[in-house]
């Protein structure tokens, strides 16, 4: 069926050549199919009822109801407040408006499609009761610290800036916050998504997102500061100590000089530079860099050693200020330090990209990363429209995911994975809470008649 | 409670046993005569109109514990310490009828009893203060022993991260869920281990305060629906002339209607930007004339100052729209910004006519990477903002004195000493809003040269 789709030329075809030709596009036609066979519509569900699956009597049986979905059409149409009654109807919406872009919203106290219905002067009664705690990371925001690209471009030097961010996120919401279903997701072009799935991350209020995302928030900078990490000169906090020892010491010192070559050029050590406070220091440096400028040791040679000699000349004025303590750290935090974009954080009506998604720039699919596999990642691997639709057309097979030999198609490994080391945890934990608090009720309403 | 017109009042027993810090959970059974009603809350509203002068004012909190405890003996103290604190609550619960009415009356209340209790509380000795978190009835144990041992060292890093010797006082550690404590996780300042909080005993208002917060936040919204289904129509010919004439009185100008000095048209705003903008201002306009752009913080911030100003929604589309189609083209604006646009006039979605930003405000915005908007006092570095100053035509002795203040930290004075020197005049009020400087700076040029557009 689809290999006549991509030969003839349909009226609402977009492509001119009617031979399938493959191309590394995005378009109405590929995102048809995309929809029509391989989103997982089930996966989706059942993760976002929590659940609730009408088999317990402790089952809120409209909680999936009450979740505000928004879609982007073709034409940049937005349509907000959109909700379903159940997977069905879920998958038919989607199957009739194709959106280009589906974003997942909170969940509210009345069903988004009526909230009209019930609002009030004075009150709103339209209010989000539940929304995972998430955040986005975007390559674009650390566009003063890495060389080899710029704006929406993102490569292979500049990626593990990603991977270490989220291994540092990852660690501290599971060692310091105590969260443990988290769900970590592709944005399909240049970033990465979180979401934090534990009933107490859902019913966190926008007052204590805020605190968590200000506790992760380290660079407060724009091109109005020259000093954009301030650590004020005492000793880090645990988490930031950690997270340094951990992850951002050895990644500076290592893969980010080798990609990046951050101290090779005046215009690069310069910038770094002028994270130093003490004159002297930034004189002396300069004047050592300046004289070797034509050395014959490679870039990232040149880069290693000129860091050496850095840290050394802080090492030595040590405790001359109380600023150049925590200098060293602090030019590593300016470049490896994650960071994430507060405002989505802090809200609970602040809407976000779908899982398994396509991105309309890239072609690609908005996939799972592993976090504890997240060096393997590769964002230029990742399968797009283009490919998932020849190997249907190759394969002639209906990509069905519950088959057995799924593993092997390009995007039943991503469903496996979401489903076995994230759904599934997650249902099981989201099923003992139901039973637990159904319990707590019964007993608390036997209690209450025992006058 | 219940108000009376007898001249005696019958004094509660519970009155008495209450500690000097009343936490309000609930209206005592007392008798308050109708004089008392209104005068108690008035006084008290000047305490309150204080403390939010002071937090404006950008007062750091020994200040603010100093500022409280002026304000409370100016306008609250009585001579009997039971009459004191029977004042203190009842001018606390009429407040609440006043304040409950709506978001914005109920958002301004509970800020500032939460500062007000803040600061109350920092000045009670720590055995009252321990007393007090007793009588939240918040069960957190002391964390001690083995599990204290195995934390010892981490909580001392966090001590010396910010900048506290660990002394032997600081013996005593609350473990805490780490939703109690907001503000000292989004500060970093307490050790967090599986979902907890390790709170000092120093800390302990962080804790209490969030209580006290929370309990009020939802005491309101019940105080609400009691007026208006029941109270406000008993009350009609007693009470609720009395509540709907206090709320009104207290609060500084919002600046949503512009008035006659500020209606500005597109072909002055030039001009105009360079004459009357403060600085905040003027920084996020002239990056839109030299990007074509504004990222969403600065838009908003520049946008609601303009409708302040005086910018008509016609106008004000005009106005970014000849900005950013330079770079975005047209289709682009109308689909992505403005929307938004509309938005901040109240013309779309819940229709909200948004009150442009204060300093308060302002000063507290956090901008980052690609980010114009914030207080350039607070957010810029050294060099860049004398350089601003400098572009603002500051001479090099008022520099110094405007960066006096800002390396203290009083960021609004510095920008007001900035007013004074471009102006060559005194503003002995003090800027706590960007509109209020545009405004006073209208004034000052037009007394100057009545005719021409300034």
């Amino acid at each position: 069926m689809t290999r006549e789709e991509t030969e003839t030329s349909g009226e609402d075809m977009m492509i001119d050549d009617p031979k399938p030709k493959i191309e590394n596009d995005f378009n109405v036609h590929y995102l048809r199919i995309y929809y029509g066979n391989l989103f997982p519509y089930t996966d989706i569900h059942k993760w976002l009822s929590y659940g609730h699956d009408g088999k317990h009597p402790g089952c809120d049986e409209y909680y999936f109801g009450r979740r505000e979905f928004s879609f982007t059409l073709e034409n940049d149409v937005y349509l907000r407040y959109k909700s379903f009654k159940n997977a069905s109807l879920m998958e038919a919406a989607i199957k009739s408006n194709f959106p280009y872009k589906i974003d997942i919203g909170a969940v509210y106290s009345v069903d988004p499609d009526k909230r009209h219905a019930y609002a009030q002067s004075g009150t709103n009664l339209f209010t989000p009761v539940e929304r995972e705690l998430v955040f986005d990371i975007d390559i674009t925001d650390y566009d003063d610290v890495r060389y080899c690209c710029s704006g929406a471009d993102v490569c292979s030097k500049c990626w593990p800036l990603m991977t270490v961010a989220i291994k540092v996120i990852d660690t501290s919401l599971r060692e310091d916050f105590g969260f443990k279903h988290i769900l970590w997701v592709f944005s399909g072009r240049r970033g990465v998504h979180c979401w934090v799935c534990d009933a107490k991350a859902r019913r966190l209020t926008n007052e204590q997102r805020s605190a968590v995302a200000e506790y992760f928030r380290v660079y407060k900078g724009n091109e109005n500061n020259a000093k954009k990490v301030d650590l004020m000169g005492h000793s880090l906090h645990p988490f930031l100590a950690r997270s340094y020892v951990d992850f951002l010491k050895s990644f500076f010192e290592g893969e980010l000089q080798a990609t990046q070559s951050i101290f090779s050029s005046k215009e690069k050590y310069e910038k770094i530079l002028g994270m130093i406070t003490d004159e002297d220091i930034q004189a002396d440096l300069r004047g050592k860099w300046e004289n070797s400028a034509r050395s014959s040791l490679s870039e990232e040679a040149t880069s290693l050693l000129r860091w050496e000699q850095l840290k050394k000349a802080l090492q030595s004025k040590r405790n001359k200020a109380l600023s150049l303590r925590t200098c060293v750290e602090e030019i590593v935090f300016t470049f490896t330090y994650p960071r994430i974009d507060l405002e989505v954080s802090k809200q609970m009506n602040h809407l976000l990209k779908a899982p398994f998604c396509v991105h309309p720039k890239t072609g690609r699919v908005c996939v799972p990363i592993d976090p504890n596999n997240c060096d393997e990642f590769d964002p230029l691997a990742v399968p797009t429209l283009s490919q998932l639709i020849e190997e249907i057309n190759s394969g002639g097979l209906r990509m069905d995911v519950d088959d057995d030999d799924s593993d092997s198609s390009l995007l039943g490994k991503s469903i496996k994975f979401f489903r076995s080391s994230f759904l599934e945890p997650l249902l099981k934990s989201c099923k003992e809470e139901i039973e637990s608090s159904y319990k707590t009720k019964i007993a608390k309403t036997k209690d209450s008649f025992s006058w | 409670m219940e108000v009376i017109r007898s001249q005696k009042r019958t004094v509660s027993n519970d009155v008495v046993s209450t500690p000097t810090l009343p936490l309000y959970l609930t209206a005592p059974p007392m008798e308050v005569r109708l004089e008392e009603f209104e005068l108690f809350a008035i006084d008290r509203l000047r305490v309150l109109k204080g403390v939010s002068d002071g937090l404006a004012r950008g007062r750091n909190p020994n200040e603010m514990d100093d500022l409280v405890e002026t304000l409370w003996k100016e306008h609250m103290r009585l001579s009997d310490v039971s009459e004191m604190i029977n004042k203190d609550i009842i001018s606390h619960f009429v407040l609440r009828l006043v304040y409950c009415r709506s978001d914005e009356l109920k958002k301004w209340f509970l800020s500032m009893e939460t500062a007000l209790f803040r600061h109350r509380f920092r000045l009670k000795k720590i055995e009252e203060q321990r007393a007090i978190v007793g009588e939240f009835g918040l069960p957190y144990k002391a964390v001690i022993g083995a599990e204290l041992e195995s934390l010892k060292e981490r909580l001392g890093l966090v001590a010396r991260s910010l900048g506290q010797i660990l002394s032997d006082v600081e013996n005593i550690y609350y473990k805490v869920p780490f939703e109690e404590v907001p503000d000292l996780v989004a500060g970093r300042r307490v050790l967090l281990q599986k979902g907890y909080a390790f709170v000092a005993g120093s800390q302990l208002v962080s804790l209490v305060v969030t209580q006290f917060r929370s309990h009020l936040s939802k005491a309101l919204i019940l105080t609400n629906r009691k007026w208006t289904t029941t109270i406000r129509e008993r009350e009609k010919d007693r009470l609720t002339p009395i509540v709907e004439a206090l709320s009104t009185s207290y609060l500084g100008p919002d600046y949503t209607q512009s008035n006659e000095y500020a209606d500005i048209s597109l072909k002055d705003i030039d001009q105009v930007s360079k004459s009357s903008f403060p600085l905040c201002m003027r920084h996020l306009f002239e990056k839109l004339r030299e990007d074509h752009h504004l990222k969403h913080g600065g838009r908003m911030q520049l946008g609601l100052f303009l409708k302040g100003v005086g910018l008509k929604l016609d106008d004000a589309l005009a106005f970014w729209r000849e900005e950013f189609t330079k770079k975005v083209g047209s289709e682009r604006f109308d689909k992505e910004y403005a929307y938004a646009i509309r938005h901040n006039y109240g013309k779309e979605g819940k229709r909200t006519d948004y009150t442009p930003y204060a300093c308060s405000k302002i000063i507290t915005s956090a901008p980052g990477a690609g980010d114009h908007h914030g207080c350039p006092y607070r957010h810029f570095s050294e060099d860049n903002l004398k350089a601003a100053l400098s572009r603002m035509g500051l001479s090099s002795r008022g520099m110094e004195d405007v960066m006096d203040k800002v390396r203290n930290k009083h960021y609004q004075l510095a920008c007001t000493l900035t007013f004074e020197a471009v102006y060559g005049t005194s503003c002995d009020t003090g800027i706590n809003h960007p509109n209020q400087y545009f405004e006073e700076s209208q004034k000052i040029l037009k007394s100057k040269t009545p005719t021409a557009p300034v």
